[in-house]
């Protein structure tokens, strides 16, 4: 960074929050984050391999320390699972909700990785410039993640009860059967259906986009002197550890919110 | 915050990482950890058994144990009513065995009695005989006086 002609404070945030992008067509929706999407299937690849690869060799007797943790992890998800999902959790909720928490776990924690140095490692040994780390960062992954589940609830929703009882859900609940409140519930439900993926995605960006914002601030104490920067090393320090429950808080509650949405989908009201 | 086609390009990830996990990692871990449970749950029934079977083990062993303690008291006092059985025999038979002795040396002693009588008797005789003898030789002929001699010593026999 030190290269660029006019380092202000603006434009070194601005710099880190550019994702690497490649037009694959004319309209501006046709534009790829390959740094969003490269980084999220390595961290997919490398926990959901190591999962596998302790998995295949799982015994019935005295399990190794990885099974152990994988057990740890997985009882973990089914318990909670257990506790709102009343149904063959083993079929989908369970094993999805495990995705997703050790996904959004992994990609979250990517935001404990120190910005500058990360930006001079993808620069200098693998020539990458505007390359982000922390693909939650990215709008386009929560809304991804969230879209999908979703979707997953409107097919659930139409799997248990048929297309009949799920349209007569949009405009018989909450309120009641009477005509009279048809528009009522189906504008109740229509902003339902609306906020649920909004305020499921936005919550894990807003969290790690802030946290990665705060880190970028803390970063700049760095131009003012020696003394500046180890201040600035400290209060990093602290957000760092603070960060660490917002990382893993999110991915729970993340994973949270999709076993409940989807137990609702399950479940007539 | 600019949506664009990474959106679409993360759900198809995502969906590949449910399937993965659904299909791959999910199904043989639970079935591990189930069999587990499931030995875990015998064991502990195995257990639960055995102890039952060590109480009633235990119980039998007492009941055997006081049979036994009764029947080895009842031999004991058999045991004593024949060892003095036995005792008494033996002094009778010793009894028995003592008279017949005795009565054997009773008859030995008479015999030799009689014997000893027999022989001193005969010495008796021959003294006699010659004290009569050296009486007579001064006085008595012994051809002359033979037949009575003999006589004489016929008789003593």
């Amino acid at each position: 960074m030190a290269s660029d002609a006019e380092l202000t404070p603006t434009s070194y945030i601005q710099h880190h929050l550019t994702n690497m992008t490649v037009s694959l067509g004319d309209s501006p929706f046709w534009v790829l984050h390959v740094d969003t999407l490269v980084m999220s299937l390595i961290l997919g690849v490398l926990s959901l391999g190591f999962m596998w690869m302790v998995v295949r060799k799982a015994t019935t007797g005295v399990p190794s320390k990885k099974q152990a943790f994988v057990e740890i992890l997985i009882e973990f998800v089914d318990g909670q699972v257990k506790n709102s999902f009343h149904g063959n959790r083993h079929k989908f909720v369970a094993p999805a909700a495990l995705t997703i928490f050790v996904w959004v776990l992994m990609l979250n924690t990517m935001d404990l990785l120190p910005i500058d140095i990360m930006a001079w490692i993808y620069t200098n040994i693998f020539g990458l410039h505007n390359w982000r780390s922390v693909p939650t960062t990215d709008v386009n992954t929560t809304f991804a993640l969230a879209l999908s589940i979703w979707l997953l609830t409107i097919y659930f929703g139409i799997q248990v009860k048929g297309m009949g009882g799920w349209i007569a859900e949009l405009f018989c609940s909450p309120f009641g059967k009477n005509p009279l409140l048809w528009p009522l519930n189906l504008l109740f439900n229509l902003i339902e259906y609306i906020s649920k993926p909004l305020s499921h995605s936005l919550r894990l960006f807003g969290n790690i986009y802030a946290g990665e914002i705060i880190f970028l601030l803390l970063g700049m104490w760095a131009a003012t002197g020696v003394a500046g920067t180890v201040f600035g090393a400290v209060l990093g320090l602290g957000w760092a550890i603070f960060h660490i429950l917002i990382v893993t808080l999110q991915a729970f509650i993340f994973m949270m919110l999709t076993v409940v949405y989807l137990s609702m989908a399950h479940e007539s009201h | 915050m600019n949506i664009n086609f990474t959106l679409v390009s993360q759900a198809i990830a995502f969906s590949v990482f449910i399937w993965f996990t659904i299909k791959f990692v999910w199904p043989h871990l639970l079935r591990a950890i189930e069999e587990r449970q499931k030995q875990i749950a015998d064991g502990l029934a195995a257990g639960e058994r055995g102890k039952k079977e060590l109480e009633l083990a235990s119980q039998r062993s007492l009941e055997v144990l006081k049979e036994a303690k009764q029947r080895a008291s009842e031999i004991v006092i058999q045991a004593e009513k024949r060892a003095a059985d036995i005792v008494e025999e033996a002094k009778a038979n010793a009894r028995v065995e003592g008279d017949k002795i005795l009565a054997g040396a009773k008859a030995e002693i008479q015999h030799e009695v009689f014997g000893a009588r027999e022989a001193l008797r005969q010495q008796v005789a021959s003294l006699a005989v010659q004290g009569a003898t050296k009486i007579l030789r001064r006085e008595v002929n012994p051809k002359v006086h033979a037949d009575l001699l003999s006589s004489i010593e016929a008789e003593l026999k």
